[in-house]
């Protein structure tokens, strides 16, 4: 790995200038769907989707999943399932745009094997989605989207997260710095 | 009138042409902004690189201000969006758990998603990691549906609770943002100083 490339030669976009856009964006999604952005929503929906294929009944039986199983459409036709479908080729365009598409790596601390790196990488992951769905979205959907529209909900969840990011930190601090 | 969907004024039907092309733009902003990259979005916690706390904020406070001028015009009838329900108490550790699992995992769903588009492994074994937590939250649901349920306040804004107007907390937040924004820039610049530049 060539450690003489720093952070500081990625070039990005002014963080406020992104942060005026994209609550820009967040003003326009409302404006025309009457709702918000999201992104854990559509991974719930290819869970629901795939363990129907796979297990029909027991889905179906399942109290959580069948709350997302429509007669009329698979849970896969969702509103998320597009906006998040768009997410990833936004996000391909950006890289292209900017240099970044290269081929598959790790980003991870200094002090930390690519191993161990994946291994909290899943971990982290397990917990989000359990989370998300405690906190009836994500960071996208409950913390941004919901205290755009001052629900007590949206604040809470915002606070949550990175309140309890702050106090986690100090342990997990080995793989970061 | 706004909003255009649940108005009829774009017929349902264009509902996913749009999600794609607003999701689009989404993921350029979190992609260009530098949150496909797990160090970048970790620094907001160790005080190296506060991107996600200047981006996030002030888009929460951009999109508050804005939606309360798109009201006062006319634009929104702000009755007709859709207003997060609020369960407190699974809210608050649905929270704390998914800002350990941001510290543990360096992503959160929507950025993980534009890791991949770049190449980044660890956010695509992140998704995966999604993908499972979610699969056992379905299936442990029984033991803790009620704690699921529990605290249900409905779908509530801040004004409702507290009587307080929307407008104030726009500023209260706009307010602490600003505060945020320059007390944050001078932690970075002392920490920066500290710790190695760090690769890709």
């Amino acid at each position: 790995m060539n450690t003489k490339i720093s952070n500081n030669q990625e070039r990005y976009i002014n963080p406020y200038l992104g942060g005026v856009l994209l609550g820009l964006l967040v003003i326009l999604t409302v404006y025309i769907t009457g709702r918000g952005l999201g992104a854990s929503g559509a991974v719930k929906s290819a869970v629901v989707t795939t363990s129907e294929i796979i297990a029909p009944t027991e889905t179906q039986e399942n109290a959580y999943m069948s709350r997302f199983i429509s007669d009329d459409h698979s849970p896969m036709f969702t509103w998320l399932v597009f906006e998040s479908l768009g997410v990833f080729f936004g996000g391909l365009l950006s890289g292209l745009l900017f240099g970044r598409v290269r081929k598959f790596r790790i980003d991870k601390g200094p002090g930390i094997t690519n191993k161990k790196r994946l291994i909290f990488a899943l971990i982290g992951g397990i917990l989000f989605g359990i989370g998300s769905q405690f906190g009836r979205g994500c960071t996208s959907g409950a913390a941004l989207s919901g205290s755009a529209t001052f629900a007590l909900g949206g604040v809470i969840a915002m606070f949550a997260i990175f309140g309890s990011g702050y106090i986690f930190a100090w342990f997990f601090r080995k793989l970061w710095i | 009138m706004g909003p255009l969907i649940p108005n009829g004024i774009i017929p349902a039907g264009w509902d996913f042409v749009i999600a794609i092309l607003l999701g689009i733009v989404f993921g350029f902003l979190l992609e260009a902004s530098g949150f496909s990259s797990s160090r970048n979005l970790a620094g907001v916690f160790y005080g190296y690189n506060f991107v996600v706390l200047r981006v996030f904020f002030t888009a929460v406070i951009v999109a508050m201000t804005g939606l309360l001028y798109f009201d006062y015009l006319g634009w929104i009838e702000l009755s007709k969006i859709f207003i997060l329900p609020t369960y407190l108490s699974p809210m608050i550790v649905g929270g704390i758990i998914m800002g350990l699992g941001f510290v543990i995992g360096g992503f959160c769903p929507g950025t993980s998603f534009t890791g991949i588009a770049i190449g980044k492994t660890d956010a695509l074994v992140f998704t995966i990691g999604l993908y499972i937590g979610i699969y056992l939250f379905s299936l442990g649901f029984p033991l803790y549906e009620d704690f699921y349920s529990s605290g249900n306040m409905g779908n509530v804004t801040l004004t409702d609770v507290t009587g307080i107007p929307a407008s104030w907390f726009a500023a209260a937040f706009t307010i602490i943002a600003l505060a945020a924004f320059w007390g944050t820039s001078l932690i970075e610049k002392k920490v920066q100083k500290t710790i190695k530049e760090y690769k890709f």
